[in-house]
């Protein structure tokens, strides 16, 4: 199970941020995660609490959009969106196809309470 | 750009930061910052040292993934044994399975490193970083890193290398491509290995392996062997001869080469897929 490893790298760039911002808390934090990166969202929010434990976000809700594996055909030009295990084309089903989304593993955004002093 | 890390706005997720507003401050003193950055983003970093280090040395980089048992230390031996007097070989020992990985290189008389990787269940590029300084790269022209035995976790990490290859052994089943697409979709080529015993296998077919593969949209070569008898190692020799002087071609025009597939991090990070100008071996023709 690497999402421990995930989510502690999470923590490291969510720190580092927080610190940057002069904030006391981290409220919410928002990531992107598509079936191709490899990691398991039940498993990254079950290991999340134990990473989290201690650090400026310890008590921030924790948001994690699944994004749609999507491709685009090289022979057709259509665009689908497919099964994770089966990437072929929706329209003419030729395997020759180029991924635009669904591999993503993002931090994509913060919510931070910035202490009195501001930065 | 995004401002905390200087990473591009892919299509995926511009509309994040196109609807205004993602560093607005409310009343309350909350923040909001738009960070768009991969999860393992400090690994990609070490990763692209790696490289670098590898590049400087001229050393093709191999990262061999599999489940446990696929094979992977076997087919170093039987590679060495054949190539050992063409190519310098070095190898990286990650796999915890056995605990005499590193010695059995040792034994065919190439360097190898061993990693502890303790309860890791993948190697990371920090990981790999420790051991490169353990190796005198300038002595090899070939690095391959043998990977935890895992067909989960090793897929998401980038340690740097050039090449991945990816082991399917016919005791396994012929569904495992589908099952774990993450790490099938990133192999620059897949082996099929343990060929002489698939006469005792009547439910493993390697058409139907392959199918699943190119249901994966992957292009890669893939490859019939068997360590045990030395057969069917050709074309994979080849394929590593032909890599290796593509990388010194790349290398002296300033340039490298990645894995055909990356984790999304480097996309990220703005560094370019290569061209797909690479060569297929099929075992049959691709099934649309
Ligand atoms: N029959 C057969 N057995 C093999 C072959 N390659 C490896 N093995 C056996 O499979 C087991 C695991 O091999 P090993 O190379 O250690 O796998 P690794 O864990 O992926 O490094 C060992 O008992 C090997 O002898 C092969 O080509 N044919
Ligand atoms: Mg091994
Ligand atoms: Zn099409
Ligand atoms: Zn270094």
């Amino acid at each position: 199970m690497h999402e421990l490893s995930v989510c502690n790298a999470l923590l490291e760039q969510v720190e580092s941020i927080a610190r940057d911002h002069h904030a006391v808390r981290v409220d919410r934090i928002v990531l992107q995660v598509g079936p191709l990166s490899g990691v398991e969202i039940p498993l990254l929010r079950h290991a999340y609490p134990l990473a989290a434990t201690g650090t400026v976000a310890e008590n921030a809700e924790l948001i994690v959009e699944a994004l749609p594996v999507k491709v685009r055909c090289s022979q057709c030009g259509a665009e689908s969106e497919v099964e994770a295990n089966r990437l072929l084309c929706g329209r003419c089903g030729d395997f020759r196809t180029n991924l635009l989304s669904g591999d993503e593993m993002l931090l994509a955004s913060l919510e931070l309470i910035e202490s009195a002093a501001g930065d | 750009m995004c401002d905390t890390c200087g990473c591009n706005i892919t299509p995926g997720n511009e509309h994040l930061v196109s609807n205004d507003g993602k560093l607005a401050r409310t009343p309350d003193g909350k923040k909001a910052v738009t960070v768009l950055r991969s999860l393992l983003s400090e690994n990609d970093r070490q990763a692209i040292h790696n490289r670098g280090h590898f590049d400087k040395h001229r050393v093709m980089a191999v990262n061999l993934m599999s489940s446990p048992g696929a094979g992977k230390t076997s087919l170093l031996e039987a590679t060495i044994t054949a190539l050992g007097s063409e190519l310098r070989i070095g190898v990286v020992e990650g796999d915890l399975e056995t605990e005499n990985d590193a010695q059995r290189i040792r034994a065919k008389g190439v360097p190898a490193v061993q990693i502890s990787t303790g309860s890791a269940c993948h190697l990371d590029a920090h990981m790999v970083h420790d051991a490169l300084h353990k190796l005198d790269l300038a002595s090899l022209d070939i690095l391959f890193i043998e990977n935890v035995g895992n067909l989960v976790c090793p897929a998401s990490f980038d340690l740097g290398q050039h090449r991945n290859a990816t082991l399917l052994s016919v005791t396994e089943g012929d569904d495992k491509p589908a099952k774990y697409p993450v790490i099938f979709r990133a192999a620059d080529l897949v082996l099929l290995t343990k060929m002489d015993l698939l006469p005792f296998l009547d439910d493993f077919d390697p058409g139907r392996a392959e199918e699943q593969l190119r249901g994966l949209a992957s292009k890669a070569p893939l490859h019939a062997v068997s360590a045990r008898r030395e057969d069917g190692m050709e074309p994979w020799f080849d394929w590593l001869r032909a890599e290796t002087e593509a990388l010194q071609r790349r290398v002296a025009a300033g340039e490298t080469l990645r894995p055909a597939v990356q984790p999304d991090g480097a996309r990220l990070h703005g560094l370019e897929r290569e061209p797909d100008d690479r060569a297929t071996g099929h075992l049959m023709a691709p099934n649309p």
